[in-house]
């Protein structure tokens, strides 16, 4: 039953066509496969694959206090951002909570543009409004102003460059472009562990570009290919992996925090960092059979030792993975715990990221 | 994978659970999950079977089948004993969806209570159940 108050990408009409499989997803009406998973995951392990992540949240944020606001609200050091560059970090409470993870584009001097997280888009706003009280800086929602556009796999920059004329740019760098008469940004990000670009351009030319891509062979793949292939490299999922509850050291993440900035939560990081904390995310592997889900308890000589934030089945591994807050003292590669599997204990093994690795 | 197009055969009886039984006799019978039920999970992954020797009741969960995404409990259609499990969807469980009424059987069960077949549907109830949701 389709729900009224679901959005809708440019796209919409383009998956309905090719027979997707529709669902919701933080509001929005999104596809979650195609073909099916498996087809989708192998098109951008091996090949090249698109999906339509228009839901994602852009934030402009623009004016000669930029970067000093950006450095109190960012957890990484935005002053290393060089003009075309990218870079990922944490939006974090006064706790030191992450309320979201996000990567942030440097369009211009004194313009950065910030790609949110659909679900939390409307609050990371409101954050960033009030804390830009003070700062000479303008925190502009340009969602509306653009669709987005993954484009992942070995064979993807090669095939997406000839296909629309454009030159990209490497690896955490932004270009801007134009891309069917119309002003885009090509990134070179993405939340599969494979090379490619994502593509900002105007809601307007996404059906034309979408279409010549299909036609170049490119794979159209859903959500559920994006998550597995994301779980696989062990990139984090805010809402799962990430929450408000838990600081970037406890998610492994203490690489993008760098106090010394002064940043909203630094002092509770530094300290989480100086003393340790009491749990650890952690990739996994199950070992046998079994596919572990978000929630299932984990345990280590039958004591409750935490719970799975993500887990699934591993089109690549062809076994169950997940990541897991565990205590710190089994957060070691290579340590034996059980997941309890709706009321199956399945052994598993804690592993070093990535869960998986090419070749 | 290439999918079948949805198909219910006439031959067989369904739960509005999306499970199927074939009579075997007055007292077994072989159950599995419909196309329409393997369409809706998408790619079956694995297959978490009972126990041969197991007690499973009609209306209640005997088996779990799951797909990259999603996992779903198995309604048994009749009571019963099982009596075989598919043990080649061990390794390949993509034969529930490629042939969700042959080679994707599930199991084989010793009917405890035979007369419960008068609550399932005909293939043509179950086909316009599914035109009604």
């Amino acid at each position: 039953v389709a729900d009224a108050a679901l959005r809708r990408t440019p796209l919409y009409e383009q998956h309905a066509e090719l027979g997707a499989k529709l669902v919701p997803f933080a509001g929005w009406e999104m596809p979650v496969t195609y073909e099916g998973i498996r087809e989708e995951h192998a098109a951008v392990r091996t090949h090249a694959g698109m999906f339509d992540v228009s839901h994602m949240g852009e934030v402009e944020v623009e004016g000669p206090g930029a970067l000093a606001f950006l450095q109190r609200v960012l957890s990484n050091d935005v002053a290393t951002i060089g003009l075309g560059g990218a870079q990922y970090s944490c939006l974090c409470g006064e706790e030191g909570g992450v309320l979201d993870d996000l990567f942030t584009y440097r369009l211009g001097g004194d313009r950065y543009l910030i790609v949110t997280n659909s679900a939390n888009h409307e609050a990371d706003l409101a954050w960033l409004g009030r804390w830009s009280r003070g700062f000479d800086v303008a925190v502009r929602d340009v969602a509306d102003r653009y669709a987005m556009l993954a484009v992942q796999g070995p064979h993807a920059r090669d095939i997406l460059a000839r296909a629309l004329g454009i030159e990209l740019p490497p690896r955490m760098r932004v270009a801007r472009s134009r891309i069917g008469a119309r002003p885009a940004l090509v990134c070179g990000t993405g939340y599969t562990g494979e090379d490619g670009v994502e593509l900002l351009i105007d809601p307007e030319v996404a059906p034309p570009i979408w279409a010549e891509l299909l036609d170049a062979g490119i794979v159209p793949c859903g959500l559920g290919a994006r998550d597995t292939l994301r779980l696989e490299v062990c990139f984090h999922l805010h809402g799962n992996d990430l929450t408000p509850d838990r600081t970037p050291i406890e998610a492994g993440l203490g690489w993008c925090c760098k106090e010394a900035t002064g940043f909203i939560g630094a002092e509770a990081i530094a300290r989480a960092r100086r003393e340790g904390t009491a749990e650890k995310l952690v990739p996994f592997k199950i070992e046998g059979a079994g596919i572990p889900r978000e929630g299932n308890p984990v345990l280590a000589a039958d004591e409750p030792a935490g719970a799975v934030t993500s887990g699934t089945f591993s089109p690549s591994l062809e076994l169950g993975i997940g990541m897991a807050y565990v205590r710190a003292d089994l957060a070691e590669p290579g340590t034996e715990i059980e997941i309890d599997v709706r009321g199956k204990l399945r052994p598993g093994r804690v592993a070093s990221k990535p869960l998986y690795r090419k070749g | 994978m290439t999918l079948s197009d949805a198909h219910y055969p006439d031959d067989l009886l369904y739960h509005d659970q999306h499970d199927w039984a074939r009579l075997d006799g007055d007292d077994h019978a072989v159950f599995g999950i419909t196309w329409y039920a393997q369409d809706s999970l998408g790619e079956v992954v694995f297959y978490d079977p009972p126990e041969v020797g197991a007690t499973i009741s009609k209306d209640s969960s005997y088996a779990e089948v799951e797909s990259v995404k999603a996992v779903s409990d198995v309604i048994a259609p009749m009571s019963g004993e099982i009596v075989e499990i598919n043990d080649a969807l061990e390794d390949i469980p993509e034969k529930i969806n490629e042939d969700p009424y042959g080679e994707g059987w599930l199991v084989k069960v010793k009917l405890t209570q035979p007369e419960e077949r008068g609550a399932l549907l005909g293939a043509e109830e179950y086909r316009k159940m599914l035109e009604k949701a």
